[in-house]
């Protein structure tokens, strides 16, 4: 932590240990180098003031965030964050692409919660085309099935990195273990292991394969053995205790300030949680708990985490009990996607029987496969917001249609984006070394801050 | 580089470059370069399942002074790309680089203002590696096939003739937009 | 489908919204589309050709694209509360409501306010700080761009969200593109600090007041504001074997 690892280009004039005169003095700019060196020359003036730089590319930042970290010593007197460097443009992207497209582009703003990407902006759209009663249960069902089954993956990312990040090497092994499980369902039901594009407008993209629910059931099975093996290794774990204990504090003024949801949220004792104060995809009917701790702190946060992914299998257990038979994607056949997607010899593709009858026996269905999949469905002007409660915090997305077959402009609140300015107050007056404890326990990913 | 760049062309220089080629191969030590969705499966396979020490490569170092792969992995954004060529700058040669997902390769799906079209206009790629994001397998694949290459690398004289050989055979390629046949 | 009756959602309660069963009367339906609404833009032909001529047939066809307009009483569900205690907040205040509140529209069982920029700040205090309003949680700022919006192109739409009611409400406030500039609302809802710097990034909206208003996600020697409708995308082409894929906006576009 010592070097700055990628230094942004700095001044080409500045060689190491030479100082830059700047209005504010002497400037020593360091990229790698002997620490020693630098400290003694940055000892020869009375007014020390230290900025170091970590990242944006540094194996702690989760990401390629960058910290920059004005230190006395080993106490941060001022943090800052920089962002953008995974700005990717999805949002202006967006709007050149057909409203179902848009399913494939939202998933990757934040990589590592796709399904709650993909239900906020199809609840969005749902709510402008004014479909949203019409979306069959066994849909959102599904949906919410998948929604906890990624709470459950982005928490065991998150505790395993955060516990990397500590220099924890086993935790890593075991969140990566358990999520690998929860990525073969995802490959089972929707065909990827990432961005998945599973949820459409109007409901999902196809009906969960055969043999899907018992692999649910021994997912279940498994993952109630594995979780206790958390709290065994980490919870009560002295170091690890040590380490997050009274790290990161942000009280409930604070997070209301910064507008911090999510487990920082709760971990301040405020029980809000989307699924429960501003229901969506019928949360109301499912029994589950919102974990609160009254600490503030980063270990509350890693409480909470835990006790989130239990509520998370039970809500999956009663999803399993509610799957009905029925259709997946709504009746109005000028909203559904009309593929009628098989495997195909090469592993994806159309169905052939489909192909077969759209080609030679009906010309009305060939014209509406040609017209929605090149042009896609219109959408009445007006704008929504729908929010959902990611496993970070209230995820929104604004969407605007001017009445076309794209969107007119689609904007993500992003819960990593948000309670990523919570940085500045959780690690002013610490450690260095806590700042990477801080950092993690807010869990920001950094293609949901950037988009 | 050293002793083993000044040796003539022969028996003794291929014997050199098959004995450095095996050492190289046998321990390369990748760069964390984790950007974007393709880390997470970066990660991944350095994991129980996947396991990325069967292949010596387990220790990913913080720094890129002490690295000689970088695997780019996930989409590079025009306010990464100068740190990105920092970061490969500061690596050590023999050094080489994999082009992990569509996003690095050739800007995959973002084709915008705020990608880099593929990261081979910053860094020389010596493996593009498809997918969104690859499969861990794809990712071992890759790793694999940097294997062979780096065991077949050249040194010293051979290394200019490969070079040479290599810039003619570029000037000499086809542009794609004039290649005929499929879209393949 | 634009002539629904105001949906309410399945699971949300069902005595605080909404309720187009019961009623169906003229009022209650949402914001009027066709003829009502405001005009933000007129288009022409059907397949979006704009380079080079239209031979679809269509290129004669001229449609106005209209967003819902305003709203009249009652608005239904906590709306109407919304409206009355924010009203009366602002005539203590000695402002005149109407002055304030430019229009309030009323779409899809959501509920907004626009608010002329110059009373932006003293509006967001009042919904912030008025114990029957309490919108506690800011979400942050959209904005967007109507570049044929003429004299309120700019657009900056906010979420408030109260977790003491539990409602959600959205503000929007407009501005030309002559005049860029929007009171921030930093000192009211520190959490927009970011969002604003984003907005200001991506759209050029000058947040007066706000404490460092600079660009945050593109470099900061950036030329331009990336996401405004006149900005291009900025894709390139896509060559294959013998063809190349103009990038997105370069194509012909069926909207």
């Amino acid at each position: 932590m010592t070097t700055s690892h990628a230094h942004p280009p700095a001044s080409p004039a500045a060689t190491p240990g030479a100082p830059r005169e700047t209005t504010e003095g002497p400037v020593y700019t360091v990229t790698g180098g002997d620490w020693d060196e630098v400290v003694q020359a940055a000892a020869k003036t009375d007014d020390e003031r230290i900025v170091v730089n970590m990242g944006p590319q540094h194996p702690s930042t989760h990401g390629v965030l960058r910290l920059i970290l004005e230190i006395d010593g080993e106490t941060v007197t001022e943090a800052r964050c920089g962002i953008g460097y995974l700005h990717t443009g999805i949002e202006k992207n967006l709007e050149y692409r057909t409203w179902t497209q848009g399913t494939t582009f939202v998933t990757r703003m934040d990589y590592l919660t796709p399904f709650f990407n993909e239900a906020a902006y199809c609840l969005g759209v749902e709510k402008l085309l004014g479909i949203e009663d019409q979306i069959p249960d066994r849909a959102t069902v599904v949906r919410v099935l998948l929604m906890e089954l990624n709470r459950l993956s982005s928490h065991l990312v998150c505790i395993a990195t955060g516990g990397m990040e500590l220099g924890a090497t086993t935790i890593m092994i075991y969140g990566f273990r358990d999520r690998e499980l929860v990525l073969d369902l995802y490959e089972l039901i929707t065909g990827l292991r990432m961005n998945h594009a599973y949820i459409r407008p109007g409901g999902l993209a196809q009906d969960l394969p055969p043999g899907a629910v018992d692999q649910l059931r021994e997912f279940l099975r498994t993952m109630k053995q594995n979780l206790p093996e958390y709290d065994k290794l980490a919870t009560g774990n002295p170091i690890f205790k040590a380490r997050m204990q009274d790290i990161g504090y942000l009280d409930l003024a604070g997070c209301m300030a910064l507008g911090a949801t999510g487990p920082v949220l709760r971990s301040a004792g405020l029980a809000h949680d989307l699924r429960k104060t501003d229901p969506y995809c019928g949360y109301e009917t499912y029994d589950f708990e919102v974990p609160t701790a009254d600490t503030c702190d980063s270990y509350g946060r890693f409480l909470i985490r835990l006790e989130e992914m239990r509520q998370s299998l039970r809500i999956i257990e009663q999803c399993i009990d509610r799957l009905e038979p029925g259709p997946v994607m709504v009746g109005d056949k000028k909203i559904a996607w009309p593929a009628q997607l098989a495997l195909g010899p090469d592993g994806l593709g159309n169905s052939l029987d489909h192909i077969k009858k759209i080609m030679g026996t009906s010309m009305e269905a060939l014209i509406h496969h040609f017209k929605l999949v090149t042009e896609g469905f219109r959408v009445p002007a007006g704008q929504v917001y729908a929010a959902v409660e990611s496993p970070k915090g209230e995820l929104g997305a604004h969407i605007v249609s001017d009445g076309s077959t794209r969107p007119y402009r689609v904007h993500f609140r992003d819960p990593s984006f948000t309670n990523l300015q919570a940085m500045a107050a959780m690690c002013e007056g610490g450690q260095v070394a806590d700042v990477i404890v801080a950092v993690a326990s807010i869990d920001p990913v950094m293609g949901g801050v950037d988009r | 580089m050293g002793l083993e760049e000044k040796l003539p062309s022969g028996f003794l220089l291929t014997t050199v470059e098959q004995a450095a080629g095996w050492v190289r191969k046998s321990s390369v030590f990748p760069a964390t370069f984790g950007l974007a969705c393709c880390a997470i499966e970066m990660m991944t396979t350095g994991a129980g399942r996947y396991d990325l020490a069967r292949f010596g490569m387990e220790v990913f170092r913080g720094s890129p002074r002490q690295a000689d792969l970088m695997i780019v992995a996930g989409r590079v954004s025009q306010k990464m790309a100068p740190v990105l060529r920092q970061v490969y700058d500061q690596m050590p040669s023999p050094k080489w680089v994999i082009s992990m997902g569509v996003c690095a390769s050739s800007g995959g799906m973002f084709n915008n203002y705020a990608i880099v079209q593929g990261v081979d206009h910053i860094v020389p790629v010596d493996i593009y590696l498809p997918g969104c994001p690859p499969r861990p397998e794809m990712l071992l694949d890759a790793i694999l096939k940097l294997h062979q290459k780096i065991q077949s690398s050249k040194l010293g004289v051979n290394a200019q003739e490969a070079a040479r050989e290599a810039e003619e055979a570029a000037l000499k390629a086809l542009p794609l937009i004039e290649m005929k046949g499929l879209l393949r | 489908m634009s002539d629904r009756p105001q949906d309410r959602r399945p699971g949300s309660p069902p005595d605080d919204r909404p309720n187009p069963e019961k009623e169906l009367s003229e009022q209650n339906l949402p914001g009027q589309r066709g003829e009502h609404g405001e005009e933000i833009r007129v288009q022409r032909g059907m397949f979006g050709a704009n380079n080079g001529g239209d031979t679809s047939g269509y290129g004669g066809l001229v449609r106005s694209v209209r967003l819902p307009g305003a709203a009249t009483r009652p608005y239904g569900g906590y709306f109407d509360e919304v409206a009355d205690e924010l009203e009366g907040a602002l005539e203590e205040q000695g402002l005149v409501p109407e002055h304030a509140i430019e229009k309030t529209v009323v779409d899809r069982a959501e509920l907004t306010f626009h608010i002329e920029r110059e009373h932006l700040l003293q509006v967001a205090r009042t919904l912030r700080d008025d114990p029957a309003l309490r919108f506690e949680l800011c979400t942050g700022v959209s904005a967007v761009h109507y570049p044929e919006d003429k004299g309120r192109e700019l657009h900056a739409v906010y979420h408030l969200r109260s977790l003491t009611h539990g409602r959600l409400i959205r503000v929007e406030v407009s501005a030309p593109d002559r005049d860029p500039r929007i009171p921030s609302l930093v000192t009211v809802y520190p959490t927009n600090d970011w969002h604003e710097r984003e907005a200001y990034d991506f759209f050029g909206l000058i947040f007066d007041g706000h404490p460092a208003l600079t660009r945050i996600m593109m470099p900061d020697d950036w030329q331009g504001f990336p996401q405004r409708k006149d900005y291009p995308l900025g894709g390139i082409a896509v060559e294959y074997k013998g063809a190349q894929i103009p990038a997105p906006d370069q194509r012909r576009s069926y909207s």
